[in-house]
């Protein structure tokens, strides 16, 4: 540390390392300390265990799969995968500091594996350009930790509803070797939040889905016959007028919001927003509405959500930290962290409680309770508003007469379109019966979600 | 050149929404000086570079050691034995090509002695891993150059942070939750005359049900003062009749059922945000009384010629209010209404801001000066905010340490202000010792006597009469001042942001000590 110092001829051993190298690291490895926990022992096998031995998973190399990369590899983890279905946008420049310009339209696990590979010697990270949901249970076993930097809720349900369908029950006690801790984080401009998750033992992702917002969708009427701000002569483009204008199927099925054949609106194309910007600014003149700009039709059109290099590197310096485990061997306060500098800094921790009847984590069957006269439709609408379960685009199947039937199924344009006419039926007319299971998929799960069918009268 | 602008909004695309196109232009007309290369500097400077800073310039003497690169994401293994000045500046400046990067290969204390003019230049001075006195000296350079110094310290598992600037003022706040500024307790003149221009009770149905609730609002509003002397609802009591009488403004269908009106049921809901106070709001209030408020000079910052602008309105035009702010929220109306609901705040606001404008005009003129006015339109007089942060002398200074804050916060003995005390005493202990306590492992144990001796007479000398655990003691040698790299990480964002709002002057800082609390996750800010 003092200058003056001899420079020192770079020593590196058959291990890659070289003199001092985990210094910073191995006084918390090796030093007993005060405030530890009570089944920490200091030993110089922890280092070995990191450096070797330990296998993490990195869920997203963006604003903080960046950050969690760099931590983790400075931290002594060698073994790394990081999962990424991106690709590289000049938009991620600005915070996503593994990838350069020349990197552009490259998949960001590859590029981000490479950089750290490079700079930190002695680090493996090994890359996927694929979804999370390519993968099955196999591959999610071999590690002992996953890390999500996500910026999706239906990605990061999915990962808890993998988690949970890895875990071991004996005789109804649950197995704590077959617990992958899961540490979740997730910025928003200058807020941030990071979580742990022990699945099976502690509040899952579902457990409080109602500390996700939900999105703002602005109402059909308000788009279709009275806008008021320039947001709403946005989305009237978005949803209206460019269906109309690149597919050929009725509107009336565009406000049903079924799938749709044609030219879908491409986010990422200049020329598509530059044409939404411009419906939008003819719009805005008929109804006398200012403030309809370039940036803000990408951003309606995008959803984008703004972002800066400190806040990933603030919770993703914060996520390490979470790990109850070798690392720093100490007992966070509480499971849940929440950070906001708009105004000073401002950190906040509480313990996030279990839901009794949660649909993903509870052994709790769930119920659905509808008169044998409500029509199927109705079922559809409670499993996507309701606010505990959020689904997305539920597939219901139920056994009917000894064989399985799907009642809808949104996600293949046949099926859908075969098994629409389900929708205005009544569940009695569908043959179900009082007591009945249904099983319903969805992407916010890898596990089918069981129902019970009750009739109320 | 058209396509770089392009490119470069493109790129920054993602935090141009939160400081806008001026803020970045701050941005990118600025030049930070970190002092020291370690990784928490490291950190900071690449959280300033990815969002594209002017320029920085490190200062550093140190040669680099294997133990730093093993903690500093800008050094690789062919980085030891160089400069750590130039080794950084070589990482940190291929992370974006529009920011230049440049280094001083030289020891802070070498560059006060010599040329302390150095560092008037920089807009900012960030100084990470600082000997105490180095850092005092630095300090007092700084802030008689007027130059913001920002300290950042990350020991262990304790992340440390010290904002010194004379004066720092925000003009554009951003408040996460700000009140709407709707007038209805004081509608200005060509409020009530829009509001006149309604007529409920004998629109057609559409309308009625189409009709802005601030509106509504205002109508029963006037209703109830008639009927009660010309006082607005006070308390919840009132409140609640208030309530009841606009539920009943409900239309009624042939049966005598109400309709669905959305719009009555959205004027009941905002009750409360309707009946906010329209007053100057303490913040603003203590803007007029300053002293540099009141006496305008040549010398005068262009955020006080503001203020003292603003402040001439409210006691003439405005009438004991600030100019109207010209936006308010969504609310269910057809589009007609809305927007004209909307243009009545708009010019208002644009007639407030003219006048505040020749205020400020008539102050630049008596002192001789001319008025360049850009970006007027864009301040909130409701967010204008100033921050003062002590000198580095006072807080060390035994007559002007902040003896209540310290002592009250020790009432609980694990509070964040327990680890400020054990940074000042390892200092205390390296300039005793010249090194910091328990660096290898031979010297833990005794070093723990020699900290908590150094504890002693630290709280002696300043005359605290608090309790600091031996545990902490015991943990802060267990340290031996290492940096993990994730505590320089979180450190890095913290600092980093803090750095953009003081040279966007968008945003509050911190005021003015923030210590995070790396084992429990927790952290805390103090004046000291």
């Amino acid at each position: 540390m003092a200058d003056g110092e001899e420079p020192m001829a770079l020593d590196v051993g058959s291990s890659g390392d070289w003199d001092g190298r985990w210094r910073h690291v191995q006084k918390f490895l090796e030093r007993s300390g005060p405030f530890t926990h009570p089944d920490f022992e200091p030993s110089e096998e922890t280092l070995q265990f990191l450096l070797e031995t330990c296998k993490i998973l990195v869920i997203g190399a963006g604003g903080l799969g960046c950050e969690l990369l760099k931590n983790l590899a400075l931290s002594g983890f060698r073994h790394i995968h990081v999962v990424d279905m991106d690709t590289i946008d000049v938009s991620n420049l600005n915070r996503q500091f593994l990838f350069r310009s020349k990197d552009v339209g490259h998949p960001k696990a590859e590029v981000a594996a490479d950089f750290i590979n490079s700079r930190v010697p002695g680090c493996h990270v090994v890359p996927h350009f694929k979804k999370i949901q390519e993968f099955d249970e196999s591959f999610y076993r071999q590690f002992h930790i996953i890390v999500c930097g996500l910026d999706s809720i239906i990605a990061r349900r999915w990962m808890n509803g993998m988690l949970l369908s890895l875990l071991v029950y004996d005789d109804g006690v649950l197995d704590p070797s077959s617990i992958i801790p899961l540490i979740d984080g997730g910025t928003e401009g200058f807020k941030g939040n990071a979580r742990v998750i022990l699945p099976g033992m502690t509040a899952c992702i579902d457990c409080t889905l109602e500390l996700y917002p939900p999105q703002i969708n602005f109402p059909m009427c308000t788009i279709a016959s009275m806008p008021r701000l320039p947001e709403h002569c946005i989305e009237y483009a978005r949803i209206l007028q460019w269906p109309k204008e690149n597919t050929s199927i009725p509107s009336l099925l565009v406000l049903m919001c079924l799938p749709l054949y044609g030219v879908a609106l491409d986010g990422d194309n200049p020329e598509h927003i530059h044409w939404v910007f411009q419906k939008s600014l003819e719009r805005a003149a008929e109804f006398n509405i200012i403030g309809v700009t370039y940036r803000l039709t990408q951003g309606v059109v995008k959803r984008i959500i703004p972002a800066v290099a400190s806040t990933n590197a603030v919770i993703a310096g914060t996520v390490p930290s979470r790990e109850n485990t070798a690392l720093f061997a100490y007992v966070p306060l509480n499971n849940y962290l929440v950070f906001n500098d708009v105004d000073g800094l401002y950190t906040y921790t509480f313990e996030a409680e279990r839901k009794e009847n949660c649909s993903a984590c509870s052994q709790v069957p769930q119920k659905l309770q509808f008169p044998p006269s409500a029509k199927l439709q109705e079922v559809l609408e409670y499993l996507t508003e309701n606010a505990s379960l959020q689904m997305k685009s539920p597939a219901i199947t139920a056994t009917l007469e000894g064989k399985n039937k799907t009642l809808y199924l949104q996600t293949v344009a046949s099926i859908e379109e075969k098994t629409r006419p389900n929708l205005c039926k009544t569940l009695k007319e569908l043959g179900l019966a009082d007591g009945q299971e249904l099983a319903v998929a969805d992407v916010t799960t890898p596990q089918t979600v069981l129902f019970k069918l009750n009739f109320t009268s | 050149m058209a396509d770089h602008k392009t490119n470069k909004d493109q790129r920054y695309d993602r935090q141009l929404r939160l400081w806008g196109d001026h803020g970045q232009e701050a941005l990118e007309n600025a030049h930070v000086c970190l002092v020291n290369a370690a990784a928490s500097g490291t950190e900071i400077l690449k959280n300033l570079v990815l969002p594209g800073i002017g320029a920085f310039t490190i200062v550093d003497g140190h040669r680099v050691s294997g133990e730093d690169v093993g903690n500093n994401f800008f050094l690789s293994s062919d980085s030891v034995g160089k400069n750590r000045a130039q080794a950084t500046t070589e990482l940190l400046q291929e992370l974006n090509t529009d920011v230049s990067g440049n280094f001083v290969e030289e020891n802070p204390d070498r560059l006060l002695d010599n040329d302390p003019e150095f560092f008037h230049r920089f807009s900012l001075v960030i100084a990470v891993q600082l000997e105490e006195s180095t850092c005092l000296r630095l300090g007092s350079v700084l802030w008689n150059a007027a130059v913001p110094f920002l300290v950042c310290r990350t020991y262990g598992l304790v992340g440390y942070m010290r904002l010194v600037v004379r004066e720092h003022t925000v003009v554009e706040s951003h408040p996460d939750n700000a009140l709407e500024d709707l007038r209805l307790d004081q509608p200005f003149p060509e409020l009530t005359n829009h509001i006149t221009s309604y007529d409920l009770d004998n629109m057609e149905k559409k309308d009625h049900s189409h009709t802005p609730w601030v509106i509504i609002v205002a109508k029963y509003l006037q209703k109830w003062c008639r009927e009660h002397d010309f006082q607005l609802p006070r308390n919840y009591k009132e409140k609640e009749a208030f309530r009841q009488l606009l539920r009943e403004g409900i239309r009624k269908n042939e049966n005598g059922t109400p309709e669905e009106e959305e719009n009555f049921d959205e004027a009941i809901k905002n009750v409360n945000t309707a009946l906010n106070p329209s007053k100057v709001c303490v913040s603003v209030e203590d803007l007029f009384n300053a002293e540099q408020c009141e006496n305008i000079t040549s010398q005068s910052p262009a955020f006080w010629v503001m203020v003292r602008a603003v402040r001439d309105f409210v006691q003439a035009e405005g009438r004991g209010s600030l100019p109207v702010r010209g936006t308010i929220p969504d609310m269910i109306a057809d589009s007609d209404k809305f927007i004209s609901l909307q243009n009545v705040y708009r010019e208002r606001a644009l007639q407030d801001a003219a006048a505040v404008s020749r205020h400020v005009e008539s102050h630049l003129q008596a002192v001789g000066k001319v008025c360049i006015w850009g970006t007027l339109h864009m301040w909130n007089a409701a967010f204008l905010r100033v921050v003062h942060c002590r000198a580095l002398v006072e807080e060390y200074g035994v007559d002007t340490v902040h003896k209540d804050e310290i002592t009250s916060c020790m009432d609980n003995p694990d509070s964040e202000m327990v680890l400020y005390l054990m940074l000042r005493s390892v200092d205390c202990f390296y300039q005793q010792h010249s090194r910091y306590p328990g660096v290898y492992n031979y010297q833990v144990e005794d070093d723990i006597v020699r900290l908590k001796l150094c504890v002693h007479s630290l709280l002696q000398e300043y005359g605290l009469t608090v309790n600091v655990k031996d545990d902490y003691v015991h943990e802060f040698c267990r340290y031996g001042a290492a940096e993990p790299h994730t505590v320089a990480a979180f450190m890095g964002g913290a600092a980093a942001q803090e750095a953009i709002k003081l040279i966007t002057h968008q945003f509050v800082p911190f005021n003015n000590t923030f210590i995070y609390n790396a084992m429990a996750q927790t952290s805390a800010t103090f004046q000291l």
